[in-house]
């Protein structure tokens, strides 16, 4: 061992030299996975968000309770008929490339967003027909609809501003050298070791910018992750494991954020997504779903699935956010109605198979509903299957039960319209409504929040009793960092702001 | 020697136009529609059927093979749809990454494993071989990320000596470079150590109980001579043949290594890659390994000829 010990000496002095050599004002950022293509027009996965949070401004943004805050937009004005929304653009703005960040930039990027071959902000910006410049300072978007989670989408990728000039130069290849106007200006990558961002010195509120790079990292095991932050090698970690967080409690070093995220975990059932619907109690009899929703003990879910680092709830949103709709609580956990329930339904011991993406949360949550509900009869089998591989069986319909989440967008349309609008892309339990269609369009074409939420409310009151969906609860998102990084915000996208972070000495 | 050669050359050919052939066949079994991973939590309908258009989903099979092939030949191994880098640029920067762990791992691996074998078979039966003989099954039966998470623990968090993740590249600092690659070496290096021990120990005893040894012995010759000179030589055979192909197991099976250590090598380039039904970039890296397992293969064979003249003939 003494031997052993001597040779890990050297290599340990020439380390220990390395944090000199480093600058001090290097944010080192983990990251649960490396991200996709860093184009806003093109991203599709959660963590690409993570550094396009601190590479992309957005016209929006949002603060630690959801509203929207102004960001490149300074302010905006709905017309009488909500088919058409001004916006005015923060003066003195320029992308990475010097470029001017102005209306007709803006538009340039919503036009890209809405044409451009294989772009992700379609969906988001669907009601969008033309964008017009008033003034360089002003543009107005028109709608073809009344389309109130527009200001919301402009919160997220659709509200991101891309340099024309280099979008144009680089086509379908402006990923790989992404120019934004963010705080930080990208400076390379390399796929699944780095990305490394450096301090714009023209941003409009550099005052806010406290480092001079970030390096962001990805380490997609959870507990090299943490020993990555514990060693002092990164700075920042997402997506910490919940078994982790209570020892954390301990360390002085270190501190932890949780944010409840605006996504959910839910379970789906196929109502009519295929044939299969219909050769199951499960998919035919909303009683029998009644009946599996009252079996399940959420609090004990959370409990043993997630070590309490989750909210419970029964809905897209969580019980917290501003538009639960109250009108359809939690149900408590209730053996002797679901048997009831199951009796009526003339089924008292339903079967069914539910399909579990192999994730280790996905697999304990499938065997612990499996116990719960067999206390009301159910004989559920689990069939394990590989995340591409559930995706193209749900979107088959080939299936009874799918073990599935949904990481959430600000506006509750996000959460709700393609799920449960009839042949929307996410409607894998193949529910289809008019009532439900009418009020959804309802919920889009309604600005006044109060009104809104009454539109919600009548819709949970139909979905949730046809339970193509059960939701279960809503995930924390966990977070640790060095206790000197001061000014981590813990807003409810789970993104971190880079903006106003600051370490002590 | 030249015919053997020709034989083998004109062998790898067809080799390589067959693995070609079933890499890209095999591909097309993985369930799941690439264009649904790729489109993302979305799932736009418009994404998914222009990703379709563009990676030529709909084609029959034998036209998408030839669209690949033809770009093979032309050296463009086409590009990785996930973040848009061409995969000949994700290869030639993972690869080397993946040849200085499996040479350090190896290093490791024949720098304990030999001597240990050698130790073994000549001391049989006394405390030296039953310590290889441990040691060989704790190598064996130590799982390569639990051994890792251990020395992060004690060596980066704890003692705070080495990195407890990351790769530096050896030219910009060989320093940094060797610090990272300490442990991760020594993970990957441990098992194969093992397996070399476990075989140079039965060669080695084998070769020992042979007539010629025997005679060496007879003639009077020091015990080390007959073992490292006559003995070990043969012994060796077998035992290169093991470390071509464990070679090639070790640029491939670096995997779980490279998860633990971040190392951002080829295994966490096709591991990833599979999981986001990344066609072109599997394709590109099991075609480089195929390739690569094929000239070890070549190599092991010339080195049969430097180390068994009977095979010279």
């Amino acid at each position: 061992m003494p031997r052993r010990l001597r040779l890990f000496a050297l290599p340990a002095l020439l380390l220990a030299l390395l944090p000199l050599a480093a600058s001090a004002q290097t944010l080192r950022v983990g990251l649960a996975e490396d991200p996709d293509v860093l184009d806003p027009t093109l991203a599709r996965s959660f963590v690409g968000r993570v550094v396009f949070a601190g590479l992309c401004d957005k016209l929006f943004d949002i603060d630690e309770k959801l509203q929207i805050v102004p960001q490149l937009a300074t302010g905006y004005e709905w017309s009488a008929d909500s088919k058409a929304l001004t916006l005015k653009i923060r003066p003195g703005v320029t992308f990475h490339d010097g470029e001017k960040l102005d209306a007709a930039a803006v538009k340039f990027n919503i036009e890209r967003h809405k044409t451009m071959a294989g772009s992700n902000r379609r969906g988001e910006l669907a009601p969008v027909s033309t964008v017009d410049v008033v003034d360089p300072q002003t543009v107005r978007i028109n709608l073809s609809a009344p389309f109130s989670p527009l200001l919301a989408a402009l919160t997220d990728r659709a509200g991101m501003m891309v340099s024309p000039k280099a979008a144009q130069a680089e086509g379908d290849k402006f990923g790989t050298k992404p120019v934004c106007s963010g705080p930080f200006r990208f400076v390379e990558r390399v796929a699944q070791d780095r990305i490394v961002l450096e301090k714009y010195a023209g941003y409009w509120n550099k005052d806010q910018v406290h480092f001079d790079k970030i390096v962001y990292t990805p380490i997609p095991d959870a507990t090299v992750r943490l020993a990555n932050l514990r060693s002092g090698q990164l700075d920042f970690i997402e997506r910490v494991a919940s078994s982790d967080m209570e020892k954390l409690k301990g360390d002085k070093k270190l501190k932890t954020a949780r944010i409840t995220e605006i996504g959910y975990q839910g379970l789906t059932i196929n109502v009519g997504k295929s044939e299969k619907a219909q050769q199951n109690p499960l998919g035919k009899d909303a009683r029998v779903r009644e009946a599996l929703e009252l079996s399940i003990d959420r609090q004990g879910l959370v409990q043993v699935v997630m070590d309490n680092e989750a909210q419970v709830g029964n809905q897209w949103v969580a019980p917290s956010n501003a538009w639960y709709a109250k009108n359809v609580p939690i149900p408590r956990r209730d053996i002797q109605r679901a048997k009831a329930l199951l009796k009526e339904a003339g089924v008292p011991n339903p079967s069914f198979t539910m399909v579990a993406p192999t994730t280790s949360d996905a697999q304990r949550l499938a065997v612990v509903i499996q116990a719960m509900a067999r206390d009301a009869g159910f004989d559920i089998k689990i069939q394990a299957a590989e995340f591409a591989t559930s995706l193209n069986m749900a979107d088959k319909g080939d299936y009874e039960a799918y073990v599935l989440a949904w990481s959430g967008r600000p506006d509750p349309d996000g959460n709700l319209f393609s799920f449960h609008g009839c042949k929307q892309p996410l409607n894998y339990a193949g529910y289809c409504d008019a009532e439900t269609d009418k009020l959804l369009a309802q919920s889009r074409a309604t600005r006044d929040p109060a009104e809104r939420k009454k539109v919600f409310e009548q819709i949970a009151a139909k979905v949730l009793k046809e339970r193509p969906v059960i939701y279960l609860y809503h995930r924390n998102w966990l977070w640790a960092y060095n206790a000197k990084l001061a000014g981590v915000r813990g807003l409810p996208d789970g993104l971190l702001r880079v903006t106003g972070l600051k370490m002590a000495p | 020697m030249l015919g053997f050669l020709t034989r083998r050359l004109g062998a790898i050919l067809p080799t390589l136009v067959l693995v070609s052939m079933l890499i890209f066949g095999l591909q097309q079994l993985l369930p799941g529609d690439p264009a649904k991973i790729l489109a993302g939590e979305e799932q736009d309908p418009t994404v998914i059927a222009y990703l379709h258009q563009k990676l030529h989903l709909d084609e029959p099979l034998p036209v998408r093979y030839a669209y690949w092939i033809g770009g093979v030949l032309r050296g463009d191994l086409g590009e990785s749809v996930r973040n848009q880098q061409p995969v000949l640029d994700l290869v030639l920067q993972k690869l080397p990454v993946t040849v200085e762990l499996a040479i350090l791992a190896m290093a490791v691996a024949v720098l304990v494993g030999v001597p240990a074998g050698i130790a073994a078979a000549v001391g049989r039966g006394t405390a030296w071989d039953a310590a290889a003989n441990a040691f060989a099954l704790w190598g064996l039966s130590t799982p390569n990320f639990w051994l890792g998470i251990l020395l992060i623990l004690l060596f980066s968090v704890q003692l705070g000596w080495l990195p407890a993740s990351g790769y530096v590249s050896p030219f910009e600092d060989l320093g940094a470079n060797l610090a990272a690659m300490v442990m991760p070496a020594f993970v990957l290096g441990n098992a194969l150590a093992a397996v070399l021990m476990r075989h140079t120990r039965s060669a080695m005893l084998q070769v020992l109980s042979a007539d010629y040894i025997r005679t060496a012995r007879s003639k009077g010759l020091r015990e080390a001579p007959v073992v490292l000179k006559h003995a070990l030589r043969n012994a060796l055979v077998p035992v290169v043949t093991l470390g071509a192909l464990e070679f090639g197991t070790l640029l491939s099976g670096a995997v779980l290594t490279e998860q633990v250590f971040t190392i951002p090598g080829f295994g966490k380039l096709i591991v990833d890659a599979v999981f986001n039904r990344d066609y072109a970039v599997v394709q590109g890296v099991v075609l480089v390994t195929a390739t690569t397992y094929i000239a070890l293969n070549l190599v092991a064979d010339l080195a049969y000829f430097a180390l068994n003249p009977r095979l010279r003939g």
